[in-house]
């Protein structure tokens, strides 16, 4: 399994948790934990998916969240889950 | 499981503090294309480049992409072309039509360098190592992507003081060929001691004989980083800002090592060593001369900053080490004055003198790096200016390079524009005391007593 995170920052607004959801719920992204906070007065969410039954390549989920992030004001991020498990984990 | 606040600390490092991973190097040897035939002998070499680093640039930008982490360089370096072409070239032009070769052969699999138009030369120079010395300053005024490397000395053999003799008439000569361009050639020419093998970074890098067929070498970099979180340690001790570097440059190389195990793996090329360097750019808040100005220092330059720079590129190592299965190349911190904003404005403020810089070397890697110098320099000078570099690495036992730019047409002050990742610079003052009569003696400094230990 290829866990991967998705990070949501941006000024916080009415159902970008449901349109975010939504999407991955479309493209058969499973989700295994979500949490959120405020950070200097911007709305950060946090993912962890996984991808391995996605029916789309990892690029073009990446590319279609990040659009989907312009059209509701946020940015969306999508990585690997290893990188911050690298950089935080012995 | 990952928590969303470390999630942000990552994503701040390389959104707002410019961590990224500075360059994926593909080492690759040449010396099976050695052959007698110069046009066949050029063929081999630009068919096992683009055969072997045809995926590099691709899988470079998946990495970037799979992970948000910016990786700014592809790279190769190859065997130092004086034995590549040992067999083949008798003149200094057929030296040069290698060059273009590897100049060919980057552009068609699209890395911005290649280095490794290079030669050994710590002990003597055979007439090979001669022809590619000489035909530097045509090689680097005839190609955009090719670096240059000269290795004069080592703690083993000494130093090669003819080698150091000719390379500062090759400085002043490429200087020269490349006027046009603020003698931008010469800062594709690195003089080295004790040059690692492994090393991934530009301009220096070049695959070394005891390597093997292909390796990738990761350079990691983020002085941001490491800026950032000395500012929540200020005013404590000592203590307290190793213990925060140290964490820093763990962080960071963990980083390094992810990207170089999944190039490793993609490339299915064996993965050789991670570079522990603190690289600035000339991009703000990326800089080393912040980081040892956070540290308490006005400015870089002023006393403290030798002792500042040596506690600095200490903590990286020890934090880093961990961090990596395999470090090696030059590891420590880099202090090119025109890739770093805050040494230019040093130099700019009178705080920062050449003597200081050449202090600086002692405990830092790599050495006297991106400095522009008057171009009426004599060429003895230049060499009296290596000479010092070059003891200072072999009597220390550590790596130092020179990578110098006499500026034809500027003096004192004036500004230098190199553009990109290499930056700009003001020339600075050279001490105007001769020296040659000590450099035209030829012959070579023995090794140091300290090499005996057999």
């Amino acid at each position: 399994m290829k866990r991967t995170v998705i990070t949501v920052v941006g000024k916080d607004t009415v159902g970008i948790i449901a349109r975010v959801c939504t999407y991955l719920a479309n493209n058969n992204v499973n989700i295994l934990d979500i949490s959120q906070t405020i950070v200097q007065g911007f709305f950060n969410m946090m993912m962890i998916v996984d991808m391995s039954g996605a029916s789309k390549d990892f690029e073009i989920l990446s590319d279609e969240l990040e659009v989907l992030g312009t059209e509701i004001g946020v940015i969306i991020k999508t990585q690997r889950e290893d990188i911050f498990d690298k950089m935080h984990r012995i | 499981m990952i928590n969303i606040n470390e999630v942000i600390e990552t994503n701040k490092m390389i959104e707002q503090e410019n961590l990224d991973v500075r360059t994926i190097t593909l080492g690759i040897s040449l010396l099976d294309c050695a052959d007698p035939d110069l046009d066949e002998l050029n063929r081999k070499i630009y068919t096992k480049i683009t055969t072997i680093a045809k995926d590099l640039v691709a899988t470079g930008n998946k990495i970037q992409r799979e992970y948000g982490i910016p990786i700014v360089n592809k790279r190769i370096s190859v065997t130092p072309i004086s034995l590549v072409g040992a067999a083949a070239c008798k003149t200094t032009e057929d030296f040069v039509t290698i060059a273009k070769t590897l100049d060919r052969a980057a552009t068609t699999v699209g890395v911005n360098f290649i280095g490794g138009y290079s030669a050994l030369v710590s002990k003597a120079m055979t007439n090979s190592d001669q022809l590619l010395i000489k035909s530097i300053p045509m090689a680097l005024s005839q190609t955009e992507r090719v670096c240059s490397s000269v290795n004069v000395g080592s703690t083993k053999t000494g130093i090669d003081m003819n080698a150091v003799k000719l390379l500062g008439e090759i400085i002043l000569q490429t200087a020269e060929h490349t006027k046009e361009k603020d003698s931008i050639g010469c800062a594709k020419l690195v003089i080295f001691c004790n040059a690692p093998d492994d090393n991934p970074f530009m301009a220096g890098a070049f695959h070394g004989v005891t390597e093997g067929d292909a390796v990738i070498n990761v350079g990691v970099s983020g002085p941001g980083v490491v800026k950032k979180a000395l500012e929540t340690v200020r005013g404590q001790d000592f203590e307290a800002l190793c213990e925060s570097i140290k964490k820093t440059a763990f962080k960071i190389t963990r980083v390094g090592q992810l990207v170089a195990q999944e190039a490793s793996r993609m490339l299915d090329i064996p993965f050789g060593i991670i570079d522990l360097s603190l690289a600035p750019t000339p991009a703000v808040g990326d800089s080393i001369a912040e980081i040892l100005e956070e540290m308490g220092l006005e400015r870089v330059g002023a006393p403290g900053t030798t002792a500042a720079l040596a506690l600095l590129n200490d903590q990286v190592k020890k934090g880093g080490v961990m961090a990596s299965s395999y470090v090696g190349g030059l590891s420590g911190a880099f202090i090119p004055v025109s890739e770093d904003q805050g040494m230019i404005n040093a130099v700019e403020a009178g705080a920062l003198t050449l003597e200081k810089l050449e202090a600086m070397t002692c405990v830092c890697s790599v050495g006297l790096d991106m400095i522009a110098i008057p171009g009426d320099t004599k060429a003895t000078t230049i060499s009296g200016i290596i000479a010092d570099e070059m003891a200072i690495g072999m009597i220390n036992q550590k790596t130092t390079a020179v990578r110098i730019i006499p500026v034809i047409g500027k003096g004192i002050g004036e500004r230098v524009e190199f553009g990109g990742l290499l930056g700009y610079a003001p020339v600075m003052k050279v001490n105007t005391f001769g020296c040659d009569s000590f450099i035209n003696r030829g012959g070579r400094i023995p090794a140091p007593i300290h090499s005996f230990k057999n």
